[in-house]
């Protein structure tokens, strides 16, 4: 079926992207035709970006650029048995960034009109207070690999495709097992496209899809209900909503429900913790991914700021943050200021070897950046923030780690966390997991939050698993008011001693 | 405001939407401008200023629903996408429980406005803005030798509403708010770097506390220095004015209409039932000039009303919209509090620490959740350590962990120190036997 026929017979909620070809999606960001296309879709010649950037730098900024962004958000869900409510979005204009030094000027608009961009560039522009006006460099156009090919874009996704795959997730979910007593199940998908132009004269385009699914189980037993979340994320196209997805998801979902009747709440207090592999890396995001990020180290007001180069664990530990990761829901093909995507090295055999870099905390250490200078959407500033950080593989086989516990926790399944940058103070909120008595997962148990230290916790990891499993799940990280998506893995490994949370 | 010109635009969309295939719909405008100014040290750190708009429509399509939002304001291309939305909802599954509301419940605007905008808005100066977000800096800059790092920051925003429906509701909001804060970091024994802040808000200029809010960022950071954790155990908690909020939401959560049908809430079947201390009173008080929350109607046009939610420990309501009542086949009441509000107890945190002979001051949560259907919960907590009245030691890195109705049942003492400028107003709040897991 071709494009133009989807368009007419499917009744899809949005129909601004098919104002755009159909090569932009899913093709390597940086053709020649599909920049013409971004520039005619935004209503922007060369000339006019170079007019903007010349009254973004006339008070004589460092750097400025200019992000334009047009994302469409469609989402549906099921609750009591039926997909009864979409819900859809657009969002589109241009956030005009202004860096002098350590400073920023920012201001946004939601329209791409010339006179209107202007009067955001002089707001931004603001910032500096110098008579001499920064040359404007000449426009050269930058290409990137890509990491998100797709093979179908979600602005061709048929509406009722979408709705029966989310109908029989819930299905599934009910025939596994006659307790369930209720199930909503969501998908969202996200298509943004980027064009970024900065006054080093990089002028280049991305195409950003983004896919998450989602159950939430109520289970009902002997008078007691107990729930349980699963979803998944991607950035894949519309094949990603495989038969094999959902089965997970409904299973997870589930068995994780049924496990929460038997589940109790251990005795509180300091013990050994093995964190099953998988989205355990929540123990990496909170404990030192946050603290690596360079603004707070720029700033000395992380709990590492002094750590840079030194020893803060066991030398077998490789700590990375990846953009790289293919169809990953943290991957980027260049962050939001135009810094190709990389595989970044944070802990290298035991020692903090980087930090999470933008271009503002780069340059602040006379360094490279290292892509991590990300942004909600046009309407925020970029700042460091983590991709995919995941810890590589160690020696150990999970049954050895949990053999060297005679009695402790195994977490395998987290909310939401959170940490205090400067005191280093990490937590995270445990959804279920079992005791370990003497050497074997004993009981299931559930609800509890597990808080340490982190530089302490670090130090503290004295088993690494063989297992690394990168996370596919739906996280959202939140800092300074912007959310973001990430992703973590984690081989199971063991800490030697955390809080844990009990009566 | 909301000009005439985007009233006409709303006016124009709802005649092309149910002229196009909706049986009902409700289109809104929002429309703001914000603007902040971030100071660290000595320089200005970061400045912004913004505007922005959205057009959002619900429709009712031969029985289905959807809802569906842009900020492309253009009167062609809403045409457009509104046609699109149609045809998306009409391939998913009817749901006879989707109705506008009741038409005799909308507010039909006889009150005196409740007052939420500061007309000096535009008119006040960007520089005094910037001014403020570096006296809350200067206020504490090289006072103490631990001092590392300070943020000062000062934002506002106004935000306009209109919104208007196929059953002939027709409502506007206006509200401003102003906001300074400030956070201080410390040199902390080894690495550790302490950091506490503070901040005001306000829905008028002459509202915001303009001084001291450094000062008192400060003198949080300083009394967290050399906070260590302690014993595990059941000890009595007092939370403060600032973080007792945490404790109350998971409650409010469980009283919402769609929490109950999806079986999502540990307060099912619990209306007119105790579910905390007989000592707990709390009102939602919607009216209040000049109060951040205040409002006469809801999104769905419903008229507010002062209510009771808690009276002596028995729940009196639940917030159901339209929506849910239609489901749970019971009268709808309002689709969510806008000002809490607690009877009173007679003493301030400081009381309330003086009268205990040992428990915990808990002055900030780190992290935790809980569980929506059993009231379960686990969080994060910092504070001190009290004996004898005096707070002798400041604590951190320990979980609290417990259930909803048992917690609020022990409910031991409320306090009288609840921020007036806050839409929740909770008093600092004293709790018996709370199990915190540390060493």
């Amino acid at each position: 079926m071709k494009r133009r026929e989807f368009i007419k017979t499917s009744g899809i909620a949005l129909a601004g992207a098919a104002l755009l070809p159909d090569f932009l999606q899913g093709c390597a960001p940086g053709s020649k035709e599909g920049m013409a296309a971004m520039l005619t879709h935004f209503g922007v010649s060369e000339g006019d970006l170079k007019k903007v950037m010349a009254v973004a730098l006339e008070k004589g900024g460092d750097y400025a650029d200019l992000f334009f962004e047009h994302t469409f958000f469609n989402h549906i869900s099921l609750q009591d048995g039926a997909v009864n409510r979409a819900y859809s979005n657009i969002n589109y204009g241009v956030g005009v960034r202004v860096v002098k030094g350590d400073q920023t000027g920012y201001a946004y608009v939601e329209s791409s009109a010339l006179d209107e961009m202007l009067k955001a560039a002089r707001t931004a522009s603001r910032i500096a207070d110098s008579a001499t006006t920064t040359a404007v460099a000449n426009v050269s156009e930058q290409t990137f690999a890509n990491y998100y090919p797709i093979e179908r874009s979600w602005e061709g996704a048929l509406v009722q495709d979408k709705a029966s795959y989310v109908q029989q997730l819930n299905d599934r979910c009910f025939a596994l097992d006659n307790h369930v007593s209720k199930v909503q199940v969501s998908q969202s998908d996200t298509t943004s496209y980027i064009l970024l132009y900065n006054s080093e004269g990089m002028l280049c385009y991305d195409y950003k899809p983004m896919v998450t699914l989602s159950a939430y189980c109520i289970m009902e037993n002997h008078g007691k209900t107990e729930n349980y979340y699963s979803g998944r994320a991607f950035r894949k196209g519309v094949e990603s909503l495989t038969d094999d997805v959902a089965d997970t998801i409904a299973r997870q979902a589930v068995e994780g429900a049924k496990r929460m009747f038997t589940a109790v709440k251990p005795k509180g207090g300091e013990l050994p913790v093995v964190m099953a592999a998988g989205d355990s890396g929540i123990l990496l995001h909170e404990a030192i991914g946050h603290a690596f990020e360079a603004d707070f180290n720029r700033k000395n007001i992380s709990i590492f700021s002094d750590l840079l180069g030194k020893k803060v664990c066991d030398e077998h530990i490789n700590v990375v943050d990846d953009g790289t990761v293919i169809g990953n829901r943290g991957a980027i093909n260049f962050d939001d200021e135009g810094t190709a995507s990389q595989k970044t090295y944070i802990v290298t055999n035991g020692i903090l070897t980087s930090y999470l870099h933008d271009r503002i905390s780069a340059r602040h250490y006379g360094l490279a950046s290292t892509g991590n200078g990300r942004r909600e959407s046009f309407r925020f500033a970029p700042m460091p923030r983590m991709r995919c950080t995941y810890m590589e593989n160690g020696n150990s086989t999970e049954e050895e780690i949990i053999a060297a516990v005679k009695n402790g926790i195994y977490a395998d399944n987290f909310t939401n966390g959170q940490v205090q940058i400067g005191a280093g103070n990490f937590t995270f909120f445990v959804k279920s997991g079992y005791l370990i008595e003497n050497g074997k997962l004993t009981r299931p148990i559930k609800d509890i939050n597990i808080i340490g230290n982190g530089p302490q916790a670090l130090t503290d990891i004295t088993m690494v698993g063989n297992n690394l499993k990168i996370d596919n799940g739906t996280w959202t990280c939140g800092k300074n008011g912007q959310s973001m998506p990430v992703t973590q893995g984690l081989p199971s490994v063991l800490v030697k001693k955390l809080t844990v949370g009990g009566e | 405001m909301i000009t005439t010109e985007y009233k006409k635009l709303a006016q124009q969309m709802k005649s092309y939407a149910l002229a196009n295939g909706c049986s009902a719909c409700r289109i809104s405008i929002h429309s703001g401008t914000e603007s902040s100014f971030e100071y660290r040290n000595t320089q200005l750190e970061q400045l912004q200023q913004s505007s922005q708009n959205q057009l959002s429509i619900v429709l009712f399509v031969d029985g289905r629903f959807g809802s569906y939002s842009s900020n492309r304001m253009e009167s062609n291309e809403l045409k457009k996408f509104i046609k699109n939305a149609i045809a998306a909802t009409r391939y998913l599954a009817a749901d006879p429980h989707r109705t506008l509301p009741n038409a005799d419940r909308y507010y039909k605007g006889r009150d005196a406005d409740v007052d939420c905008y500061d007309k000096q808005y535009d008119a006040l100066p960007p520089d005094a803005k910037l001014q403020l977000a570096k006296a809350a800096v200067e206020e504490i800059y090289q006072t103490d030798p631990h001092i590392i790092s300070i943020g000062g920051s000062y934002s506002d925003s106004e935000w306009f509403s209109y919104v208007i429906d196929s059953q002939g509701f027709e409502g506007e909001k206006a509200q401003s708010s102003f906001y300074i804060s400030a956070d201080v970091s410390l040199r902390g024994d080894g690495n550790a770097r302490p950091e506490s802040w503070w901040y005001h808000s306000a829905l008028f200029w002459e509202q915001l506390r303009k001084e001291g809010i450094g000062k008192k960022a400060l003198e949080r950071a300083l009394r967290k220095l050399g906070q260590a954790k302690i014993k595990s155990g059941q000890y009595p908690m007092i939370v403060d004015n600032m973080n007792s909020n945490r404790l109350l939401s998971p409650l409010i959560n469980a009283m919402n209409g769609e929490s109950l049908t999806q079986k999502n809430s540990f307060l099912i079947d619990k209306l007119g039932q105790p579910i905390a201390n007989a000592k707990l009173t709390i009102r939602d008080e919607p009216h209040l000039p000049k109060a951040s929350g205040s409002r006469r109607f809801d999104h769905e046009g419903v008229a507010t009303q002062p209510r009771a939610i808690i009276e002596n420990g028995i729940l009196r309501t639940y917030f159901i919209d339209t929506y849910n009542a239609n489901k749970m086949q019971t009268e709808p009441t309002i689709s969510g509090a806008s000002i809490l509000t607690f009877n009173p107890g007679d003493k301030d945190v400081n009381g309330l620490a003086a009268s205990l002979k040992k428990g915990i001051l808990v002055t900030g949560f780190n992290g935790g959740n809980g569980n929506s259907t059993t009231g379960d919960f686990s969080f994060g907590v910092e504070g001190f350590l009290i004996e004898n009245g005096k707070l002798i030691k400041p604590i951190s890195e320990m979980n609290i962990t417990g259930n909803m109705l048992t917690l609020w049942a022990s409910l031991a003492e409320i306090g009288n120190d609840a921020h007036d400028w806050s839409s929740w107003r909770i008093p600092s709040l004293l709790f018996d036997g709370v199990n915190f897991s540390g060493l």
